[in-house]
């Protein structure tokens, strides 16, 4: 009753064509939209990055004088996209949950049985998330620069001002880069709450906590987030210790030591 | 065709699979029988790649697995029940798999249909029972229509119309020419579905034989006879050139005895018959005893050896008779 209808169906594939590196980001493309946690997710991170970066403008706009004081150049990027701290959270749960989610149900067998090279595995996994984050996040950084330059009113910028749109678009790709990094370190540990354990608490508390000791602020700018995020501002303030295209740099060099450690986990570890 | 050659799988300081080499040829049901823990699920993860061999190798359709160009299309495999994350319909589940390897779109549905899933497609698995998680596993393995199918124990845990769904299409695909491997560790449903057995106990081959040769090997049924006068009945069986052993509790044995010439012989030389029953040995017993042999020589070999422990498997404590003890033995 179930046998015949399979005979012959598929057979003229084998005659085929192989499947590619494109198919292999298909599948994961199927993966990623046929699931509802990552929409919610990345509607999360976009609401409370624009949210934040709102409510920092507003106040910063009310309360300008007495918060912009100190002397340094005020950063008008940098407020808008305030809410970061807050949407790459966001970043960090889908990067995590992407692949800790195949191995939490034992359906990274089935995605290795498919496509057993595990460079291709990884790689199209991160096409697919790198992709989607950085059209997300050119939708949340445009966004948020937007309201939270109307909500700076006489204090805000426009986007031709000189490095505003670069930062701007820093903003997309620094949200792409924290979710990268964070699929690296999830293909290292391979447990997703393991993987959230480490990344959410390191991003939310560690990385600021070091930053206020005094012996530790010029360290802590060599951190993912706060290189990355150096590439928001537009102007050099003196606490600095590169400027915005280092900091990118260094973010991207954490970036792939954690891919590189996630391929080689990934190559060398049973399934 | 799944050729294994001198495969091995070492953990840290346990040999999981040890020089392990068969094949699976197409066109039957091959039976992987082991007790739990004896190295079937790595050996099957070992075939699709998923666990690196610390020696040997193992070959799919002549290729080794990472080097098959669309590895769904060659072989299919239902490792657990559901590997398929909850969230996710029925339909997009397969769909991914089948974009991964060219599949087009519409095997999905009838990868569905074949297992009778096609009403809950676009309902999440996370829903579904036991059962339609099973076949939900099961139409992920037949999704390339693949010449070659490995099942992870895929009785466990199903209803009796679930199992005897899963024999018929075991029997069916092998019946297409399709190579058909499915492990299990219950003997009696392997001598169900399965024309050939391959016997593993602590990652070593104890067996690999035809199904039918097993049964004749270990399952030879034999006549347990009872006299008050033994050596008339000796006599009498002398005439016909049929040998008697005696067996531990007084009686004795006749192997492949026709009961029906045995009770004409007696009658006519006046030999009185208290017991005259056919025997047979229970495959269950007969696989148990060659893996239990397996745990006890482990390290003196046995390998190939369809039966390496036939002297003490004809002694007649192992053998229960059909009428009387074969439902309290299983």
């Amino acid at each position: 009753m179930t046998t015949t209808l399979l005979t012959g169906a598929a057979r003229p594939q084998r005659a085929g064509t192989a499947p590619r590196f494109s198919d292999a980001v298909n599948a994961e493309w199927v993966k990623f939209r046929t699931l509802r946690g990552p929409r919610w997710t990345l509607f999360a991170g976009l609401l409370a990055t624009v949210v934040l970066g709102a409510v920092l403008s507003f106040f910063m706009n009310r309360n300008f004088a007495s918060m912009a004081s100190n002397g340094a150049p005020f950063e008008p990027v940098r407020t808008a996209l305030g809410g970061v701290v807050l949407g790459q959270l966001a970043m960090v749960v889908l990067g995590v949950t992407v692949l800790g989610g195949e191995y939490a149900s034992g359906m990274i067998r089935l995605s290795l049985a498919a496509v057993p090279s595990r460079t291709t595995f990884l790689a199209a996994k991160a096409a697919v998330l790198a992709g989607v984050t950085l059209l997300v996040g050119l939708v949340t950084s445009f966004t948020a620069f937007f309201i939270g330059q109307a909500l700076l009113g006489s204090h805000g910028v426009s986007l031709g001002d000189p490095g505003v749109l670069r930062a701007v678009l820093g903003g997309a790709v620094y949200l792409m880069l924290i979710a990268l990094l964070s699929l690296g370190v999830t293909a290292v540990l391979r447990r997703q709450t393991l993987a959230l354990g480490i990344l959410v608490p390191f991003f939310f508390l560690v990385s600021g906590i070091l930053q206020a000791i005094p012996g530790f602020t010029k360290a802590t700018q060599f951190l993912p987030d706060q290189a990355g995020q150096r590439f928001l501002q537009i102007h050099h303030q003196s606490k600095d210790a590169f400027g915005p295209w280092t900091g990118l740099l260094i973010t991207v060099l954490w970036v792939a030591a954690a891919l590189l450690g996630g391929w080689l986990a990934l190559r060398r570890r049973d399934a | 065709m799944i050729e294994l050659c001198e495969l091995t799988k070492r953990y840290d300081d346990k040999t999981a699979v040890d020089s392990l080499s068969f094949v699976i040829r197409p066109g039957l049901v091959t039976g992987f029988l082991g007790p739990n823990g004896a190295g079937k699920s790595t050996t099957m993860r070992l075939i699709l790649g998923l666990d690196r061999p610390t020696g040997g190798r193992v070959l799919v359709d002549g290729q080794s697995y990472a080097q098959l160009p669309a590895p769904l299309t060659h072989i299919g495999a239902l490792l657990e029940a559901s590997a398929a994350q909850g969230g996710r319909s029925a339909y997009d589940h397969l769909l991914w798999l089948a974009r991964s390897n060219r599949i087009p779109d519409r095997r999905v549905d009838q990868a569905l249909a074949a297992v009778g899933l096609s009403d809950v497609a676009r309902k999440r698995s996370r829903g579904f029972s036991l059962g339609m998680g099973q076949r939900l596993g099961i139409a992920a393995a037949l999704l390339g229509d693949p010449p070659v199918l490995m099942f992870d124990e895929p009785v466990n845990g199903l209803d009796p119309e679930g199992i005897r769904w899963i024999r018929t299409l075991m029997k069916g695909l092998a019946a297409e020419g399709r190579t058909v491997f499915v492990s299990s560790h219950l003997m009696s449903e392997m001598a169900l579905t399965a024309d050939h057995l391959v016997v593993i106990g602590r990652g070593r081959l104890l067996a690999d034989v035809p199904m039918e040769e097993f049964i004749d090997g270990n399952a030879r049924s034999c006549l347990r006879i009872r006299t008050p006068q033994p050596q008339a009945l000796l006599d009498a069986l002398a005439t016909r050139g049929i040998a008697a052993v005696p067996a531990a509790d007084g009686s004795w044995e006749v192997e492949g005895g026709d009961p029906a010439a045995i009770a004409a012989l007696a009658t006519a030389r006046g030999v009185v018959l208290e017991e005259l029953s056919p025997q047979r040995a229970s495959l269950e017993e007969a696989f148990m005893r060659m893996t239990a042999d397996a745990v006890e020589y482990r390290g003196t070999g046995g390998a190939g050896s369809p039966a390496p422990a036939t002297d003490s498997a004809s002694s007649p404590t192992s053998a229960s008779s059909p009428t009387t003890r074969t439902g309290a033995t299983r």
